[in-house]
């Protein structure tokens, strides 16, 4: 939702970004506020989970130009762990299985760290599985996965949803979504966005990154961005999703390009 | 090393042996006291092995031969209160050992079976001792066995009685408390058809000197028996470990066993698995948690000599510091052994760049309708795991130590003693956090 009294939670300006000296961002700017849900969609290959972890720090991309404020701070100055104290969230196109490490155990671990470094109240194993169990309930999840392994032998619904359950558990002002229908069946694809749209509201912002429109249907996008060769090419409201579905990604491409060469 | 130096080393370790002759006098014990001196012969036969010898490439035990250790003749006795730490509330029994020694005011025995010290229950469960113990840890070879056989004394024998399931586990405790002591515990487990029970092997000590522990145990299982044997070696830092333990497998039996190696400043384990009978199935997992400069070698073998045999193994080496891991599996599927459905793996965690594992698979297989999958990885962590537990708000050093400690939990887990299992999370856990 769009709200008068919003304020800006993420600036992206002119941002590039290689891997193994490839780029592939190549000047992205985005503004983000509260209260907003953003889709950001696009072709394979266009850089959108690119940019989504660059957003959360992964070690692998650099960035090689432009500037990322969140909360009016230089985000790129953070560590990963840094960004995500300060209150962003990425969640993971294909969640990282840790056999070894109990569910519960990793998600109190990741609360609890989450709650200090902002002065915030932690809790013990048996105050924190009453607390877990309650925000599980808004996934349906079984409770079983607390006990088993993190993300081990989890189907693709069931780590999509401890996804949205670590996102509720840690309530970032900012949470990323990458691609997190894909792989979803359509009841595990109305939980999820149920749960994500329950866990939205003035305060923070939802960017989905995503390949189609489907989920858009479930959490009501108030932009809806198109990305293509790293870069956001076309900018709109929510009809433009329904649009993409039924003309594809060309139609904005050839567009952009000719609007690029008329520049020129 | 030579020949001469090794032997007289060897030498040097058998003038400790005493005199047994008073103990096993009767005729009844004849075997037993040849068995000792083919023992005794086999050990100045052979030489300490070295590096040159395939069997020992990564494991230089020639520290080992620079101490004269000596088996003691007074072990002192313990008050109850300085072992509490190494007790466990679940087991039926406990047999305890201080520096090698039965240590009978220590030990107890609730779980309705013949558990007791091998030297005496040598004379009134013979006929049942006698056509198992020294049949399945050769000593032809294995110049530690023959040393272990040669010194047979104390230990611990288990009767386990046909259709018997003991439920509580069944401790053997071996304590170390004094510098420069050998000490050669041997332990024999019978299961008899049907039966079922938990073995603890526990190694501790209670010095921070050197000592040599060189322990044997013998395990048979006959038809449709089941046994559980969870082995923990955390002797401290300066002692050398060097063990074996001979399994035999009857029909449709089964051995699971999980052992870990956490102490010793070198550390030496085989583990020979038999299965001499149709539809026997092991589990044999291992996990190695070293640092500074341990040494801790696994060799393990499953001789799948029957048909229809499975067996499973899930080895794990975190190696730390300039530590230096070493594993050598070795598979071996008879000929007529068809059906045989065996797989392993062997995981390795290597957190420094001074840290070394030298892992081996080896597969032998002679028949043709068999499944055979084995692995075997060496890495540091995985870049996408730490960056996954960084993006939920640890910091980069918890995160390593996370997954470190789920590396190794992941064996742990698989232990039966929930005590044991909680109290070895602990020790990972204190480890992995740097």
């Amino acid at each position: 939702m769009i709200y008068q009294d919003s304020t800006t939670l993420l600036k992206v300006r002119g941002l590039h970004a290689t891997v193994n000296g490839i780029e592939i961002l190549k000047g992205i700017d985005l503004t983000v506020n509260s209260g907003e849900v953003h889709a950001i969609m696009g072709p394979n290959g266009s850089g959108k989970s690119t940019f989504a972890k660059v957003l959360a720090g992964h070690p692998a991309y650099e960035v090689t130009g432009g500037t990322v404020e969140f909360e009016g701070k230089n985000l790129l100055e953070f560590a990963p762990e840094a960004r995500a104290r300060a209150g962003l969230f990425l969640g993971f196109q294909y969640p990282v299985e840790i056999p070894g490490v109990a569910n519960s155990q990793f998600l109190r671990l990741a609360y609890n760290t989450v709650q200090q470094q902002r002065g915030k109240e932690e809790l013990d194993p048996l105050e924190f599985d009453d607390f877990v169990r309650e925000k599980m309930k808004l996934l349906e999840m079984n409770p079983d996965f607390l006990d088993r392994s993190v993300n081990e032998g989890f189907s693709g619904g069931e780590k999509k949803r401890n996804e949205i359950l670590q996102m509720a558990l840690l309530e970032p002002k900012l949470g990323i979504l990458d691609e997190t229908d894909s792989g979803l069946d359509i009841d595990a694809l109305r939980v999820v966005a149920g749960g994500v749209n329950q866990l939205a509201h003035k305060d923070n912002a939802i960017v989905l990154v995503t390949h189609y429109q489907r989920l858009l249907n479930y959490i009501v996008p108030d932009y809806v961005h198109v990305m293509d060769g790293g870069r956001i090419i076309k900018t709109g409201g929510k009809t433009l999703a329904v649009e993409l579905e039924t003309r594809g990604y060309d139609w904005v491409s050839a567009a952009y390009k000719a609007e690029v060469s008329a520049r020129a | 090393m030579s020949a001469t130096i090794s032997n007289s080393y060897l030498a040097g370790l058998l003038t400790g042996r005493p005199d047994l002759s008073a103990a096993f006098s009767s005729p009844a014990h004849a075997w037993l006291n040849r068995l000792r001196a083919d023992a005794v012969d086999r050990v100045g036969a052979l030489t300490v092995p070295t590096t040159r010898d395939e069997e020992w490439r990564f494991t230089d035990i020639s520290p080992l031969t620079r101490i004269p250790f000596q088996p003691t003749r007074n072990a002192p006795s313990l008050d109850a209160g300085k072992i509490e730490h190494f007790t466990l509330p679940e087991p039926g029994a406990r047999l305890v050992f201080v520096d090698g020694v039965y240590a009978p005011e220590l030990s107890f025995n609730n779980a309705g079976i013949v558990m007791e010290n091998l030297a005496a229950g040598m004379a009134r469960h013979g006929a049942q001792i006698a056509p198992h113990l020294g049949r399945y840890a050769q000593f032809h070879g294995n110049v530690f066995t023959a040393l272990n056989t040669a010194f047979l004394h104390d230990g611990a024998v288990i009767l386990v009685p046909d259709n018997t399931s003991v439920t509580a586990p069944l401790h053997l405790l071996f304590i170390a408390t004094q510098e420069g002591t050998a000490s050669y515990p041997r332990c024999l487990v019978v299961a008899q058809s049907g039966s079922s029970a938990t073995l603890i092997e526990d190694y501790v000590a209670l010095t921070d000197e050197a000592y040599f522990s060189n322990a044997v145990s013998e395990i048979v299982i006959a038809d449709n028996a089941h046994l559980n044997h969870v082995r923990v070696q955390r002797e401290n830092g300066a002692a050398f470990h060097i063990s074996s333990c001979a399994v035999a497998l009857a029909h449709a039996s089964r051995y699971q066993s999980v052992s870990v190696a956490l102490g010793a400043r070198i550390s030496r384990y085989d583990l020979n698995v038999v299965q001499a009978a149709a539809g026997a199935e092991c589990t044999v997992d291992g996990l190695a948690l070293i640092a500074g400069s341990q040494l801790a070698d696994t060799h393990s073998c499953i001789d799948h000599a029957q048909p229809n045999g499975t067996s499973r193994q899930l080895h794990k080496c975190i190696v730390d510091g300039a530590a230096h891991a070493v594993f050598n599996g070795k598979i071996i599927v008879r000929p007529g052994a068809q059906r045989t459905d065996s797989s392993q793996s062997s995981r390795n965690l290597l957190l420094t760049g001074k840290a070394r594992i030298d892992t081996k698979p080896q597969l032998e297989i002679f028949a043709d309708d068999v499944k055979c999958a084995h692995g075997a990885t060496v890495g540091q962590l995985e870049g996408e795991e730490v960056f996954y537990l960084r993006s939920r708000g640890l910091s980069d050093a918890a995160a390593r130590n996370l997954l470190t400690y789920a590396f190794g939990a992941e064996i742990i887990d698989r232990i039966p003693v929930p005590t044991l299992k909680h109290r070895l999370e602990q020790i990972v856990l204190a480890h992995t956090n740097h």
